[in-house]
């Protein structure tokens, strides 16, 4: 029975740190995202741009709800640059046309436009970037020298042209001018991840995680993205804002949304006419497109926040 | 090298600009009169952009080398500020038959290069610029001279796919109707009579040019010689893209002698950074207006400004090949959209009074014009009887609604304000669709409009060449003109155009072409607009400016503070 | 490294091949006949049309008239535009202009844009930050032919303080207000970048490490956090040089500045092929060896990158 005794380190069930070593099985491990979520519900930030988009969208989902004035049918010359009168709080634009009632009309394609440029930026960028920086090589050679080709464009010669091809000309539409600015501005994007990727490639994080065995891909999926997103979010977020304006410019040209589809950026242009003698006209929609912005800077933000441990905010 | 050398040149020129500025301000506006002498050897600054051809007279058929070929040449006749042709270098035009014509050339008259002005200068320039192996623009201007056929001739040929190609191929290097009979004597005999012939000698086509222009245009052309109240300061004048400067001449002695010591031409891309330019008196008189300064230029320069109608019109186009425009039905709906049209207001609202409403398919600074030609009472606006028109033509044929009615238009040049006002004047008054369809190229629309394949209307306007009625009919309407790109043919207008031009009498003439737009009326192949005054500004360096009656600046006229 | 800068400088030539043939190609597919849009409302004859079109080789199949392109480019001989004139003579006047106006764009962007944004990142929600954010929310949120035109009013016809337009009289001085709007637009993107930069490597641990050791807050903002943060500055800035090079073509026409985007623009608008593919052809090397610079950049920036993988 002594020879039991000779064993003097203290029972395994008298262990206090069992509760805290123990692994709950039946939950899955958080996840990077999972976590990100987490931190975000809690956040003043998130929440307050999260409802201002949400405001956005039900504008832009039920214009009608927020005007009883049509916004396009009821243009009277004599109105033009009007000040504000009943039922008209903006005021008039040049040709006469309710202020309020365009910019409200005028959420659905400018959101459209921001949100969906971005979007399709952000995949094709998003992608070529990352597989270029992560795999360098002839792979990075061939994505690079792919995004220079579409970089050399001059913006407008892209834009004139394929505006003008017939297919186009006939079918002016939110998609035409999200397929224009798309076109030509994934390389930023490309360029950026690239630039974000290549910094993050070589970190211990990666180099430890591909040590324990996580493939190569998945590690840049997992690990490398994760930490390069800080400078995505931020173009993102900011080209949302200058996607909408460059709808304006577009229009400005002539060859951006058709007069019968309402945006912000049509209603800019237009109050070009205006802008020495009424440069108010412009700010209301102007207004809109910088709240806009403002809600997704902020949410960009906190998105990144919480999916960065190192840089919360103390 | 030419770039540093230039900017050094101009950066003079802006240093004595700048001195400038501070002379006027202390001057002031008011007392302007008491400098009204002004100083005679000042080089002043206009607007202007880079010419498309090399400055050859004859070859020059654009607004921004015509101001430069302008000042550079003195013709046979000129125009004064108000549109009437008066002898220059003509002593005398006499015609007894409007078919065959005398002209007697001054004597005496040389270009700057020292070589001599006489008929025969005149013949072998009108011969050059017609050859149609010499490609001049303004070939075309001839065409009434017998023997024009022979050495404008070109073959043309088919390729394979269909296309035709024209190639210069002269039969004869003179018109056979016209000759220089002494050195001061030129005869003209024109293919048939023409009442109105010699309104178009003051026209850039007819300038005289020297030797060296017939024998080598295109080095020419870079550093132009002439004869009018300017010349080219020295080779290389002409900075390509930045600006030309002229100088007066001497030695000219015509009615537009040079009130200043030369004109600077700065090239702008764009009227707006012009306007902000002479607001800070670093530029000095600018004949376009960006679109949005038009309601401002007034109160941005009181007692520095002009306004002064043109010969100038605007029109919408209706191409006869749309369905919803044609027969009976088709005529009610160009009627109704006309009556539709708010010209009063639209010219109130939009243009702040820079044109004013149609009266007739030409402006009334037209020797000739009348107001009140019958038919021209769809240019008031009626907006009950615009829609009963249209109910009408819906119960002949229904209205293709399915897709709005578009109003082609470049964007540039401040189109795009006066089209959505004129396309919400549709919506509302006829309750239809209605749209403008933007481009940003001119070159794009005419082309549309040249194939025939514009789905709906199409902006027009048209500058008179040379003050006459027929020049805004003739080329526009007749059945295959130059510029009817819609494809309008009417036999019975065409006869009363042909009529008009053989009338023995201007008066005549004029009362045929005025029955020839009654025609219009009827038929409206285009609605009538407005007729442009064009509006000029002035900086506080110069005392006052002008314009002529196509809307150009009297540059000669223009004196220095 | 010699070994990866002349393997990156061959690259040069599919690129180059690449943009060329699908800029003269989009300018082929434009419909409408450039020639007789020169003319306008008033046409020539058609003899003077037809002649002009051949001798630019206009009537000629696409792969000819990219094949003489080539030609002439090999031969240095650009030809001429359509109103006569040398496009060798024109590039060399507007592209000086608009080299000048980009450095200058660029510095104020870079320097400005980085000084900010390090504050604004040190100091994340404070008052600073606040003001940038809305400061560089005007910027984005207002086209540039507004902000030029105002600047323009305000600087150039009510304050005097600079000459509203360039025009003939071009150099860094005139340059600088146009300057000023150009780099505006992109000073929002390099503060937001340095900002998320700076506020991430913030709480590194080599930052922490750093300080630690004793060293300075200044040491440790511009040695260490700012050196680290720059990856994504550098790499935007890069990109924007290009961008620049390219000519602003609203920027450009507002200042009336006689660089590469007005050419530019006009000989889109004219349809003018060779014009366009010479500037393009030019664009394509200055994209090249920016590119070239900033991936160079990144090893000196971070020495864990390294070339040749």
């Amino acid at each position: 029975m002594t020879s039991n005794n000779s064993h003097f380190v203290a029972p395994v069930d008298e262990t206090p740190l069992l509760a805290t070593d123990a692994v709950k099985t039946d939950h899955a491990p958080l996840s990077l995202w999972s976590d990100a979520w987490r931190k975000l519900r809690r956040r003043p930030l998130f929440i307050i741009s999260a409802l201002l988009i949400l405001a956005l969208v039900v504008v832009a989902l039920f214009p009608g709800l927020f005007s009883s004035v049509p916004p396009n049918d009821a243009c009277e010359l004599g109105n033009s640059e009007g000040g504000p009168t009943a039922g008209h709080p903006f005021g008039f634009t040049f040709q006469g046309c309710d202020i309020y009632s365009r910019v409200i009309h005028g959420t659905q394609a400018s959101l459209s436009v921001g949100i969906l440029s971005v979007l399709c930026v952000l995949i094709i960028g998003v992608t070529f970037g990352a597989v270029a920086g992560y795999y360098g090589g002839w792979v990075d050679s061939v994505l690079a020298r792919l995004g220079d080709i579409f970089f050399a464009l001059p913006l407008v010669l892209g834009a004139l042209v394929i505006t003008q091809l017939p297919f186009f000309r006939e079918n002016k539409s939110v998609w035409t001018v999200v397929f224009v600015i798309s076109l030509l501005a994934w390389p930023q994007m490309a360029r950026i991840t690239r630039g974000a990727v290549i910094e993050v490639r070589n970190a211990d994080f990666v180099t430890a995680a591909q040590a324990l065995g996580v493939s190569k891909f998945r590690a840049l999926l997992r690990h490398v993205l994760p930490n390069a997103l800080a400078p995505i979010i931020v173009l993102a977020t900011l080209e949302l804002g200058v996607f909408i304006v460059a709808e304006a410019t577009l229009s400005f040209l002539g060859i951006g949304l058709p007069q019968s589809i309402m945006s912000w950026g049509n209603d800019i242009a237009g109050a070009q006419a205006s802008i020495r003698t009424h440069p108010q006209i412009m700010l209301y929609p102007a207004a809109a497109l910088s709240i806009t912005v403002l809600s997704f800077i902020m949410l960009g933000d906190a998105v990144r926040d919480a999916l960065d441990p190192k840089s919360r905010q103390r | 090298m030419r770039f540093t050398r230039t900017s050094k040149a101009l950066g003079i020129v802006a240093i004595t600009a700048l001195a400038l500025t501070g002379c006027g301000a202390g001057g002031g506006s008011t007392d302007g009169s008491s400098n009204a002498a002004g100083d005679p050897n000042k080089v002043i600054t206009a607007y202007s952009n880079e010419p498309q051809n090399p400055l050859l007279p004859a070859n020059t058929n654009e607004v921004y080398g015509g101001r430069v070929v302008n000042l550079l040449f003195e013709g046979l006749r000129s125009y004064d500020a108000n549109g009437k042709a008066v002898n220059a270098l003509a002593d005398s035009i006499e015609s007894s038959d409007a078919q065959n014509w005398t002209i007697k050339v001054k004597q005496g008259q040389k270009f700057t290069n020292g070589e001599a002005i006489t008929a025969k200068t005149f013949v072998d320039s009108w011969n050059f610029a017609a050859n149609s192996k010499n490609l001049q623009n303004n070939g075309f201007f001839f065409e009434s001279i017998a023997g024009y056929e022979d050495v404008s001739a070109v073959t043309t040929s088919k390729s394979a796919d269909g296309k035709t190609t024209s190639t210069p191929a002269p039969k004869a290097d003179t018109m056979s109707g016209l000759k220089a009979t002494d050195d001061s004597t030129i005869t003209v005999k024109l293919a048939q009579p023409e009442a109105d012939w010699s309104l178009r000698l003051g026209y850039s086509a007819f300038y005289p040019l020297p030797a060296a222009a017939l024998a080598d245009p295109k080095t020419y052309g870079e550093n132009p010689v002439g004869n009018g109240p300017y010349k080219f300061d020295k080779q290389g004048s002409w900075v390509h893209d930045q600006s030309i400067t002229l100088v007066k001449n001497p030695d000219y002695n015509g009615t537009r002698a040079a009130k200043n010591g030369g004109v600077t031409f700065k090239f702008y891309t764009d009227p707006g950074p012009a306007y902000t330019d002479l607001q800070s008196d670093n530029l000095d008189v600018t004949d376009v207006l960006p679109s949005n300064a038009l309601k401002t230029y007034v109160n941005d320069f009181p007692d520095r400004n002009a306004t002064k109608a043109v010969a100038t019109d605007s029109t919408l186009n209706i191409p006869g090949y749309n369905p919803n425009f044609q027969g009976e039905a088709g005529k009610l709906r160009r009627q109704a959209l006309s009556y539709a049209i708010n010209r009063e207001e639209i010219a109130k609202v939009v243009f702040n009074g820079t044109r004013t409403p149609a009266k007739a398919f030409a402006p009334p600074v037209i020797d000739g014009f009348k107001e009140g030609i019958k038919g021209s009472e769809v240019l008031t606006f009626d907006a009950a009887k615009a829609k009963d028109l249209w109910a009408q033509a819906n119960k002949i044929q229904p209205y293709d609604d399915s897709k709005p009615l578009q109003i082609a238009s470049n964007t540039d040049g401040g189109n795009k304000e006066w089209i959505d006002a004129v396309a919400n004047g549709f919506k509302n008054n006829l309750g239809i669709q209605a749209e403008i369809q933007p481009f940003a190229k001119f070159a794009e629309v005419l082309n549309l409009r040249k194939t025939q394949q514009l789905p709906g209307l199409t902006r027009a306007g048209w500058q008179g060449d040379y003050p006459s009625l027929y020049n805004f009919l003739g080329p526009v309407w007749a059945t295959g003109a130059s510029s009817n790109y819609e494809k309008y043919s009417n036999p019975e207008f065409d006869k009363l155009l042909k009529e008009g031009l053989a009338a023995k009498s201007t008066d005549e003439a004029n009362a045929k072409f005025n029955q020839a737009q009654e025609i219009l009326f009827q038929d409206l192949p285009g609605l009538p607009l407005w007729d442009q005054a064009r509006a000029i500004v002035w900086s506080n360096n110069v005392v006052k400016a002008e314009t002529g009656w196509n809307g150009e600046i009297l540059y000669y006229g223009i004196t220095a503070k | 490294m010699l070994r990866f800068i002349l393997r990156r400088l061959l690259q040069v030539i599919p690129v180059f091949l690449g943009t060329t043939l699908l800029v003269y190609y989009m300018v082929f597919a434009l419909p409408g006949d450039p020639i007789a849009a020169l003319f306008g409302d008033r046409q020539p004859p058609q003899a003077v049309i037809d002649t002009l079109r051949s001798q630019y080789h206009l009537d000629e199949p696409f792969w000819v008239q990219y094949g003489l392109f080539l030609k002439n480019l090999f031969t240095f001989n650009l030809g001429n535009d359509f109103t006569g004139q040398p496009i060798a003579a024109s590039l060399a006047r507007v592209f000086p202009v608009t080299a000048m106006l980009a450095i200058e764009a660029l510095a104020i962007q870079a320097i400005f844009g980085v000084a900010f944004g390090v504050f604004a990142g040190l100091r994340r929600g404070g008052w600073f930050d606040s003001t940038v954010l809305v400061a560089s929310l005007v910027v984005i949120a207002v086209p540039t032919f507004v902000l030029g035109f105002v600047f323009q009013l305000v600087f150039g016809v009510q304050l005097g303080w600079a000459k509203p337009t360039v025009g003939a009289t071009a150099n860094w001085g005139t340059l600088l207000l146009p300057a000023v709007v150009l780099g505006l637009v992109s000073f929002a993107y390099v503060l937001r970048l340095t900002r998320a930069s700076v506020s991430e490597n913030m709480n590194a641990d080599y930052v922490r490490t750093a300080t630690a050791k004793g060293l300075s807050r200044p040491r440790v903002v511009m040695g260490h956090i700012l050196r680290n943060s720059l990856i994504p500055v550098v790499t935007y800035l890069g990109a924007n040089l290009g961008a620049l090079m390219g000519g602003a073509i609203v920027t450009e026409g507002i200042f009336n500045v006689p660089g590469v985007g007005n050419k530019l623009y006009q000989a889109v608008l004219r349809s003018e092929g060779p014009t366009i593919v010479s500037i393009v052809s030019v664009l394509v090397l200055v994209f090249v060896v920016a590119n070239l610079l900033v991936d160079l950049l990144y090893a000196w920036l971070d020495p864990r990158i390294r070339y040749d993988q």
